[in-house]
């Protein structure tokens, strides 16, 4: 065990990528002799030279668009976008070309990339930063969608991810980044399963990224009051690992799903759908969803923390399904 | 407005769970129809209506256990406008009950019109079912010991109370059996009379000029009965008894009574008697029959006053006429409640018995 942050078990794993494999590189905006916007690749360009860690244009769709052929062409390309807002300059690249491919040539060619990027709110960093649309990269097929909610996850997702001959976007919190805490020295974890984080036997809360935590502590708080939560960590946001989610709602029959996103169209509404096509008659009280409020974040911290799910209204959340 | 109450269903009631509504907020009832069966600890009882009236709001949920007096229900009576004030009926808006308790409901056969929801809005949750099926299923479990339980009350309390004093006769049947062959052969095997019909006709008889035989002792005075209502002792398969009563034996033909007599068995064992039989008893006949000793001196099951007994029919050696003869006959037996009557009048009420039974074609 040693203690670490999620800074740095996600350089951590870059690093262990980077030495196990030459064909791995990284590139992004000012990921190279800045150290990366959030200081992830700090260090990594004076250890392993500009060749692989690599500065870019400002340019998401160029960037993107040369990982992705970087990739085709036999690397391992690890694509920084600064936040998931970012993103969306370079969508057509990530869901017209990185995930059309394998299916477009035939199965001839595979993409694959590795893209992280940060999402989600509670910074004072405004609209053009703060938003959460893992949900609309978890709406496409052809790519893999994870979120790193634990030190374990940020040092153990990412090797996986290289192995996957498909394209994987890996959403990191920006919340989280700071987080410290103990973490083993082998980390070995897959990209296909949710994980059970808290056992309990009177609600099932589903939460993902930088709302586990919260999640969490609603729970204990909820414990004081004899409400028992299970919590589960969704961990790959596509595909979704229906079997685990169900396995809970058969045993607790309620359901509190918890979701920076907003809740129109959201990975809440998705969840939620599945649950209810695939497990009608478990539910013993409505299921109920914690989102964000329908407006572009705000700036002010007071507006921003009311706009975003908290340990209070999801806590209260679960006292309703639970009837108390 | 009516209170409809529990009523007593027998001197060990003093409580009664609700099995089943048989009515709903809006039915006209009227008197004697089935209003509810309520679980006393002996029987599950078709509880009667006293009156007519039109059915405004049930007070009590099924699996609701409520001491004897407490009102269930309540009726408008004839003519009665219907109280506006009054809760709208639960069925004027879709009940919530979760998916989930809706399929257990299902699984369990537990009923939800009855219950009440502890979720959210009010909704019924899988806890409220399951607790529902539990209340509902335990004690069935236990249902021999409950039934143990009733009788040691009501006997314990007789012996407590009642200063019982016993008398026997034993009584000639030979003209009794000789009219009932005669009767039976001319008869299809269905409508065929058992000796017990006999018998029970002749005691009710016997009361009429034995009225402190028949009645009840309450409030430390004997009240006599208008009508003999025998209560008959019915021997359950699951074990324990019941005696529920047959009505107005004096004043019905030997046919009805035989027809009552096994309708009224069949009932007990099968569990659905009515209030009315179950009160109503106002002197209870023991009969135990071929596989019986050959006598039986019962303990008297409060307030009632008095429990005839019959052993078992037999032949005994008989002296007629200075000679020994095979005589059938049956030893019968008196317990009297010394509160109420006297051994020389009971003595003479047992003499009566004898004598009807002498004269069949009479009874």
């Amino acid at each position: 065990m040693s203690h670490t942050s999620y800074r740095e078990a996600l350089r951590e794993a870059m690093r262990d990528a980077l030495r196990r494999d030459p064909r791995v590189f990284l590139m992004g905006e000012d990921v190279g002799r800045y150290g990366g916007s959030y200081a992830v690749s700090k260090g990594l360009q004076a250890e392993f030279g500009p060749e692989r860690i690599r500065d870019t244009p400002l340019s998401e769709l160029a960037f993107v668009g040369a990982g992705i052929g970087a990739a085709l062409g036999g690397l391992r390309p690890i694509v920084e976008v600064m936040t998931v807002n970012f993103s969306l300059l370079a969508l057509d690249q990530i869901v017209n070309t990185a995930a059309t491919w394998r299916h477009m040539s035939g199965g001839q060619c595979s993409v694959p990339l590795v893209i992280r990027m940060t999402t989600g709110a509670g910074r004072q960093l405004a609209a053009q930063h703060s938003h959460s649309l893992e949900g609309w990269y978890a709406h496409i097929p052809g790519i893999r969608v994870l979120a790193p909610a634990t030190l374990e996850d940020a040092r153990g997702m990412l090797w996986p991810a290289l192995q996957d001959p498909d394209p994987v976007i890996l959403f990191e919190h920006g919340q989280l980044y700071n987080v410290e805490g103990e973490l083993a020295e082998d980390v070995a974890v897959d990209i296909h399963s949710a994980r059970v984080r808290r056992s309990g036997n009177d609600v099932t809360l589903i939460a993902y990224g930088g709302l586990l935590g919260k999640a969490l502590d609603a729970a204990e708080q909820l414990a004081k009051e004899g409400i028992d939560a299970e919590v589960i960590d969704l961990r790959v946001l596509r595909p979704l690992d229906d079997a685990t989610l169900l396995a809970s709602l058969q045993k607790t029959h309620r359901v509190v799903m918890v979701d920076e996103g907003w809740k129109s169209g959201s990975l809440a509404a998705e969840v939620v759908a599945r649950l209810t096509e695939q497990a009608f008659y478990e539910f013993d009280a409505p299921p109920v969803r914690v989102c964000s409020a329908e407006v572009p974040i705000p700036y002010a911290r007071h507006l921003e923390e009311a706009a975003l799910p908290q340990v209070a209204t999801i806590a209260a959340a679960v006292r309703t399904v639970c009837g108390t | 407005m009516i209170e409809f109450k529990l009523p007593s269903l027998g001197a060990d009631m003093d409580e009664g769970k609700l099995l089943e509504w048989k009515i709903h907020p809006g039915d006209t009832v009227k008197r004697g129809d089935i209003v509810a069966i309520v679980d006393t600890a002996k029987a599950a009882v078709d509880v009667e209506s006293w009156v007519d009236g039109t059915v405004q709001q049930l007070l009590i949920d099924i699996g609701d256990k409520v001491p004897v007096g407490t009102p269930i229900a309540l009726l408008r009576a004839p003519g009665e406008a219907a109280d506006s004030a009054a809760p709208p009926a639960k069925s004027a808006e879709r009940r919530r009950i979760s998916p989930a308790a809706r399929k257990r409901a299902g699984e369990l056969g537990v009923d939800l019109v009855s219950l009440s929801g502890s979720g959210p809005e009010g909704a019924i949750t899988l806890q409220d079912v399951e607790a529902k099926a539990a209340a509902t299923t335990a004690p069935a479990a236990d249902r021999g010991a409950e039934m143990r339980r009733a009788i040691a009350a009501a006997m314990s309390r007789s012996k407590r109370e009642i200063p019982h004093y016993y008398l026997a006769d034993t009584i000639p049947l030979r003209a009794a059996l000789a009219w009932l062959e005669r009767r039976n052969a001319e008869l299809p095997v269905t409508e065929r009379l058992l000796p017990a019909v006999l018998l029970l006709k002749a005691v009710a008889l016997a009361t009429r000029r034995y009225p402190e035989i028949n009645g009840h002792w309450l409030d430390g005075t004997f009240r006599a009965a208008p009508a003999a209502h025998l209560g008959v002792a019915i021997s359950l398969r699951q074990g324990g008894l019941i005696a529920p009563a047959l009505h107005n034996v004096a004043a019905k033909p030997l046919a009805v009574l035989m027809r009552e007599l096994a309708d009224l068995v069949q009932r007990a064992r099968a569990g659905s008697l009515r209030s009315s039989e179950m009160a109503d008893p106002t002197l209870t006949v023991t009969n135990l029959g071929e596989q019986g000793s050959e006598s039986v001196f019962g303990v008297i099951y409060p307030p009632q006053v008095a429990l005839v007994g019959f052993g078992k029919v037999m032949e005994r050696p008989w002296v007629e006429q200075g000679q020994c003869v095979a005589m059938p006959s049956v030893t019968t037996s008196l317990s009297g409640d010394h509160r109420a009557s006297d051994g020389h009048r009971g003595a003479l009420f047992l003499a009566e018995i004898r004598q009807l039974l002498q004269q069949p074609d009479a009874l």
